[in-house]
């Protein structure tokens, strides 16, 4: 009964996942809540299983065992990619992948929230509405000046940017952002943490990231993964602060 | 709706295209029929359905393009759509020789006759309407793309696993085309034709039909697949290509892209094969023949993929050129296509069409170049402008 309450009132729920790669657990029994509106940073050594967790979480991996609950209810493990996207599901990638012979409005454009289907895709114009909410996800991620350019064109940063302005056309209830700051100047770092709490105000958002000094601008709950399972959790002085935490990742 | 994807459709390239096709389907019938045989200006009667011929195989490139070079999907077996799209005009055409077949059976084509068969098989029924058989044209091939691209999709079959079973595929039907039993002709396929929709089919009037019909349904693809590869559904199949699993996490069924254009870029092809078989007045197995399809590939490569009119450039030159090197050297044409298949992947990644924007990229470098060089006094004044080359 509590346990169900307790699932109820969540964004994502996963409860005892594992998932094994040739007999190599990259998840082992591993358990995540994440609240409505609420950030969780995600940190941990290489290999701590970040990325297979949002390939879990998004259904391009299918776990062995464990829950895997979107809402509190919809079970992940059951959909595919494209389904899991229209729940509202948005995920970035460590590598920024943006569209590069798109331009940068049409990267936007392709991912604000439509009807995805063949015909409503074939069919669709740009109404007065989506070109305002363009224009200003475009401002947003400050790359409106450059809204012809073709994506390719952008420095490694604004790519970083346009992927994040294309989650959110997305509109998703939750974001999954992999290392959002990897290749920026200390100055994108800052603003990219601003935008992503701005954002974490009304969207739950999942951050993985090795940057500390990101972490610590975001100022969220962090988990510190390591070989598949959760190590720590608390605020980041707590996680830094844990014996465990500083033998098997910060060192020292 | 319809009417805003049409609109689109018709960007600056699209319409000069359309414009110079539909100038060919008057221009070409019109020298032939109404110059006097003597005016130098006048087309040979040859040469009408040898021109028709070429403007099917440029919209069967054009229909690979759609699969290649927007959505990724090297399909090595195309010319099985177009070969089906034939037959299914091949058969058409066998039902209208009726008494005047060697045998003189007003219903079996001489070759059951010849086989002996006692009626006609149930998928000829219907065949001897010319509407029953242009919708064949469509739905045959459409269906065949149909189950062969969900199958394939769903799983997720990709890349070069994709191509080679495409290429099976094609090879398969082959065979099958090949054997008597099939009920097409076997080995020596459909031909004899005598009329199409009442008209003798080596009339010089019905082969300027023929010729006009095709530029006009090479025009009508022209505007479907600008009209897709306008659309914001032509932008998503440009990310499948580019980013097929990235755009799966924006939300779209990346196997329905495919398949929607597969299908539709299958049904251009059977009516690209329709058209051609009247005019070459043959369909027979060796259309279906893998290395067929391969060279659809490389017309479309040398015309330039991922663009409109460059399948029709490289599907009408390198058919030119085929003609002309077959008649002159036999032996070096395989040697030439290779040789220009080659060429095109090393030094023109984007083909002909590419080589204009390349020239045009650097010619506005150049001008980017002068303009930002700096002036005397600048230089004067101690900037750099180039860096000085290493000794």
């Amino acid at each position: 009964m509590s346990e169900a309450r307790e699932k109820l009132g969540t964004m994502l729920y996963l409860d005892g996942v594992s998932v094994a790669f040739d007999g190599f657990k990259a998840i082992n029994n591993l358990s995540i809540i994440v609240h409505p509106a609420e950030m969780l940073a995600i940190i941990g050594p290489n290999g701590a299983g970040k990325t297979t967790m949002m390939d879990i979480i998004t259904g391009k991996t299918r776990p062995d065992d464990g829950q895997v609950l979107f809402d509190g209810r919809t079970d992940l493990t059951k959909l595919d990619e494209a389904a899991i996207a229209n729940l509202g599901i948005g995920r970035k990638f460590q590598k920024p992948t943006v569209f590069e012979s798109h331009t940068v409005w049409d990267n936007i454009e392709m991912a604000l929230k439509k009807p995805r289907g063949i015909f409503a895709t074939l069919f669709y114009t740009a109404d007065d509405e989506d070109i305002a909410r363009i224009t200003e996800i475009l401002e947003t991620v400050r790359l409106l000046a450059r809204k012809d350019d073709y994506a390719a064109n952008l420095s490694h940063g604004q790519k970083q940017w346009l992927e994040i302005g294309m989650l959110l056309a997305q509109d998703p209830k939750l974001l999954l952002v992999d290392e959002p700051v990897a290749g920026m100047t200390d100055a994108e770092t800052v603003e990219t943490a601003k935008l992503l709490k701005d954002i974490a105000k009304t969207r739950s958002v999942v951050v993985v990231e090795h940057d500390m000094s990101f972490v610590r601008e975001l100022g969220s709950r962090v988990t510190c993964l390591a070989e598949g399972a959760v190590l720590a959790e608390g605020s980041l002085d707590q996680v830094s602060a844990n014996p465990v935490v500083i033998e098997r990742y910060l060192g020292r | 709706m319809i009417t805003q994807a049409l609109f689109r459709a018709l960007d600056k390239k699209a319409i000069w295209l359309v414009a110079i096709l539909l100038l060919v389907a008057v221009a070409v019938p019109a020298s032939n029929l109404l110059l006097p045989v003597d005016s130098p200006f006048r087309l040979p009667n040859y040469a009408v359905p040898l021109f028709g011929k070429y403007l099917t195989f440029a919209m069967l490139a054009l229909a690979l393009d759609l699969v290649w070079g927007y959505c990724g999907i090297l399909s090595l077996g195309h010319g099985a759509f177009f070969a089906i799209g034939g037959y299914a005009m091949g058969m058409y055409l066998m039902r209208q020789i009726g008494t005047r077949g060697v045998y003189a059976n007003p219903i079996l084509p001489d070759f059951m006759v010849f086989l002996n068969w006692k009626e006609l098989p149930w998928y000829w029924y219907g065949m001897d309407n010319f509407w029953f058989a242009m919708l064949m044209v469509v739905v045959v091939p459409g269906l065949l793309a149909f189950i062969f691209g969900f199958l394939a999709f769903r799983s997720r079959v990709t890349g070069v696993y994709l191509s080679i079973i495409t290429q099976a595929m094609t090879y398969a039907l082959l065979l099958a085309f090949f054997r008597n039993d099939m009920g097409f002709g076997g080995n020596n396929g459909l031909t004899d034709f005598k009329d199409i929709l009442g008209q003798s089919i080596s009339a010089p009037s019905t082969r300027a039909a023929l010729f006009a019909a095709s530029a006009i349904a090479l025009a009508l693809a022209v505007l479907a697949c600008s009209a897709i590869v306008n659309s914001k559904l032509g932008k998503v199949m440009v990310a499948v290509r580019d980013a097929e699993s990235r755009t799966r996490f924006l939300g779209y069924r990346v196997e329905y892209v495919k398949l929607f254009a597969f299908v539709v870029s299958a049904i251009i092809a059977g009516i690209a094969g329709a058209l051609y078989v009247p005019q070459v007045g043959i369909i027979n197995p060796s259309e279906f023949e893998p290395a067929n399809s391969i060279e659809v590939v490389i017309w479309t490569a040398v015309g330039g993929r991922g663009t409109i009119i460059g399948p029709i450039i490289g599907g009408v030159l390198v058919n030119v050129g085929k003609s002309y090197f077959t008649g002159a050297f036999p032996e070096y044409w395989l040697f030439a296509l290779g040789a220009l298949f080659v060429v095109t992947t090393l030094f023109l990644p984007k083909g002909i069409v590419g080589l204009i924007g390349q020239y045009r990229a650097a010619t506005t470098k150049r001008e980017q170049h002068d303009r930002d060089a700096p002036t005397p006094m600048q230089v004067e004044a101690g900037a750099d402008p180039q860096p000085k080359p290493a000794e």
